[in-house]
């Protein structure tokens, strides 16, 4: 399905990421927002309580980011595409009803404008710490999907995917970006709706009184029902079987989480986008993400102005972590380096995939401001020596 | 010879419509107040006019969350204390259904107190029964911010000393336009409460004391549930419309029950759709919601 015209801003614009990101929820069809102010993140709502008026949508400045998660699940339920956006404080409130929407399998997209932690940490500043938060912050096991932006375009162009992903795979979708993104301008380009492709939900096809919420069967993602249609059905965050009734032991758990987690794994080739540049042939490769990706340019260019065989990997999906390629690429070079805003988060994974068949390192950072580019020169220098 | 006789048990549940009987049995302890709460919701839904296939009901988490899943209803079983903003987010999605929050003190008072005042505030259209059993059941009998002072739990064994809410003071000031009390003995006036609050046009709150035999009557040596329900007839007083100020409760002495209030005030859609038309003027479109099957 393609986007509705009146829901795109088709032409050039000049927008930070965080208006950018806003934009593209709107051209997913995004029609409910229940959000709690919280920089550097809140002009996603601003420009939402803007534009959602005139365009039958509603924006609503919930009690706090408890509600507001348990707001779009709610919301969602009923029908209605539906968004948050928050920073550190608020997204560590929000994980409790994000774990309900994983269970629950409900689609929603939230969007952490990732500040500098812990705590209250820097309000106004940037880091990528909350990393391993996206990971594993709600209790309990589950994969999770997580997409991080690294310019005001791919803001736009990565929240109607992560809208796409979480009605494709029925689940709440994270957009982890960053203060810097978020608050940089730069040119937006929004084309044509009929540019714009859409997942659109899908809803049983079987008459009530015959269909389930959870017709797990190992391969599709089952459909969901529509509430106000007669189906009476019945969902819940504890463990349940395929009728969505609570089933408290370990076969139905088992099942349960096995399923919240297959879908993931086994669609891991579908989910993850990466980009690289160099890789075949490197003996070095530079990973990173989000506008970590694009402080790390310079250092490379000078590494490889030296001579030096570099490569570039820029993650676009963070989680899942792009295992096969990296435990392939681990075989080939001899060194991998993940520049981050945090002392080593996705480092861990990198490290994991690459067991030991390459030196890995991290250029680490503890937020606040961008990582200097000749930081990560001299860790490149060191790797090679 | 053969006579043919009626069977002394019918075959078919008389609430058959309305409970899921594939559930059947439920989870809660004999002469527990919550099946008479459930019956009383489920006459109230039958006796209604209402379409069964535009209610949702939405529970958090204690003995009374489980509510949601024993209705034939679209039923949603949530996190505890945010049965509200889930059914918040429901309800302005789909405003064409009924949706109504069914759980417990602890969950609705407690841990979810910030967001009842905040939706009764807002006056959403939303219909939520408190179940007042004093305490947290599902986890074995807490001190709840309703639990009487001196009354004891499993963490006040002393005895409770702390000042309790008064729920319908607390829900009236904080914006709902119907506000009752009533009792799990008072079956037809809560059936008849239930009706109206079903039939009302934004944020209703209805408080059920109920017993919870197990823990709370049996802990401060009150009895069966059966003897508690004998307490409330000997004990409650009703007093329609009265002050709220005086509806606090005190260990084992009177109750107040009644309506207490039943105004009416813009919803919140309503005040948006009005505020909106009043800047934008005849461009706008009136928020109805979308019809939950094309997702805009
Ligand atoms: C965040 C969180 N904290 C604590 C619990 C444990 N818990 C489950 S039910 C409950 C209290 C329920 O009390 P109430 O809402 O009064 O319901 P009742 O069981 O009395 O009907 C608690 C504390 C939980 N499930 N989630
Ligand atoms: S513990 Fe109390 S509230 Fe829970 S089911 Fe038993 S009697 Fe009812
Ligand atoms: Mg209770």
């Amino acid at each position: 399905m393609k986007a509705k015209p009146e829901n795109v801003l088709t032409g050039s614009h000049y927008l930070d990421g965080n208006h950018a990101s806003a934009e593209g929820a709107i051209a997913a069809g995004c029609r409910f927002f229940g959000g709690y102010p919280i920089t550097p993140s809140t002009e996603i709502a601003e420009r939402i309580s803007q534009r959602f008026p005139r365009i039958g949508g509603i924006f609503v400045q919930m009690e706090d980011e408890l509600a507001s998660m348990a707001a779009i699940l709610g919301a969602s339920n009923g029908g209605v595409k539906s968004m948050s956006c928050t920073s550190g404080p608020g997204f560590s409130l929000m994980m409790e009803n994000f774990g309900l929407g994983i269970m629950m399998e409900t689609p929603c997209v939230l969007v952490n404008v990732q500040r500098g932690g812990p705590s209250t940490g820097l309000p106004t500043l940037p880091g990528q710490a909350d990393m391993m938060q996206a990971r594993w912050g709600s209790h309990g096991d589950y994969e999770v999907i997580a997409l991080a932006p690294d310019s005001p375009q791919e803001s736009f162009e990565l929240t109607i995917h992560a809208f796409n992903l979480s009605e494709k795979y029925r689940m709440p979708v994270l957009i982890m970006t960053d203060e810097c993104v978020g608050h940089m301008t730069e040119k937006v380009v929004i084309p044509s709706a009929d540019e714009i492709d859409l997942v659109e939900r899908k809803y049983t096809d079987k008459k009530p009184g015959e269909a389930w919420p959870y017709e797990w069967n190992g391969k599709s993602i089952p459909p969901m029902l529509p509430v106000g249609k007669g189906y009476k059905f019945h969902i819940t965050g504890l463990t349940h079987d395929e009728k969505g009734y609570p089933v408290i032991n370990a076969e139905a758990q088992e099942k349960n989480v096995r399923q919240l987690i297959d879908k993931v794994k086994k669609n891991a080739d579908d989910i993850i986008w990466l980009e690289e540049w160099d890789t075949d042939g490197a003996d070095i490769i530079v990973m990173s993400y989000g506008i970590s990706s694009r402080v790390a340019r310079p250092a490379i260019a000078k590494a490889r102005a030296d001579g030096i065989k570099i490569g570039q990997i820029r993650m676009i999906t963070v989680w899942p972590f792009p295992e096969k390629r990296i435990r392939e690429l681990a075989g080939k070079v001899k060194a991998m380096v993940m520049v981050e805003l945090n002392h080593g988060q996705v480092y861990l994974e990198m490290d994991r995939c690459a067991a030991g068949q390459c030196v890995t390192a991290v250029v680490g950072h503890s937020g606040g401001t961008v990582h200097k580019p000749d930081d990560i020169y001299k860790v490149i220098k060191d790797v090679v020596k | 010879m053969s006579t043919s006789v009626e069977p002394a048990v019918k075959k078919e549940h008389p609430m058959e419509k309305i409970l899921r009987m594939d559930r059947i049995p439920h989870i809660w302890c004999p002469t527990c107040g919550l099946g008479t709460v459930v019956t009383a919701l489920a006459t109230a839904l039958d006796e209604s006019e209402i379409d069964l296939n535009k209610v949702a009901i939405v529970s958090g988490i204690g003995c009374t969350g489980r509510v949601a899943g024993y209705m034939k209803l679209d039923s949603f079983h949530t996190t505890h204390g945010r049965a509200i903003p889930f059914a918040f987010g429901m309800h302005v999605a789909r405003p064409d259904l009924k949706t109504i929050v069914f759980s417990g003190d602890g969950d609705l008072v407690s841990i979810g107190g910030n967001h009842l005042i905040h939706t009764a505030r807002r006056n959403a259209d939303l219909m939520v029964i408190c179940v007042n059993n004093f305490i947290y059941a599902m986890t074995g009998g807490q001190v709840a911010p309703t639990t009487p002072i001196t009354a004891k739990s499993s963490t006040s064994p002393f005895g409770n000393f702390e000042h309790p809410f008064n729920l319908p003071l607390l829900a009236a000031s904080s914006g709902a336009v119907y506000v009752a009390r009533w009792t799990a003995l008072h079956i037809r006036r809560l059936t008849k409460a239930f009706k109206e609050a079903l039939n009302k046009r934004g944020f209703s709150f209805v408080e059920v004391i109920a017993p919870c035999s197990t823990l709370y009557a049996r802990r401060n040596k009150l009895g069966t549930g059966l003897d508690l329900m004998k307490f409330y007839h000997d004990n409650c007083v009703i007093k329609h419309g009265c002050d709220l100020k005086e509806v606090d409760i005190d260990y084992q002495s009177k109750i107040i029950v009644g309506k207490f209030v039943d105004i009416e005030k813009p919803t919140y859609i309503d005040c948006l759709n009005k505020g909106y038309k009043q800047v934008f003027g005849d461009k706008y479109k009136p928020y109805g919601g979308g019809d939950g099957n094309n997702g805009n």
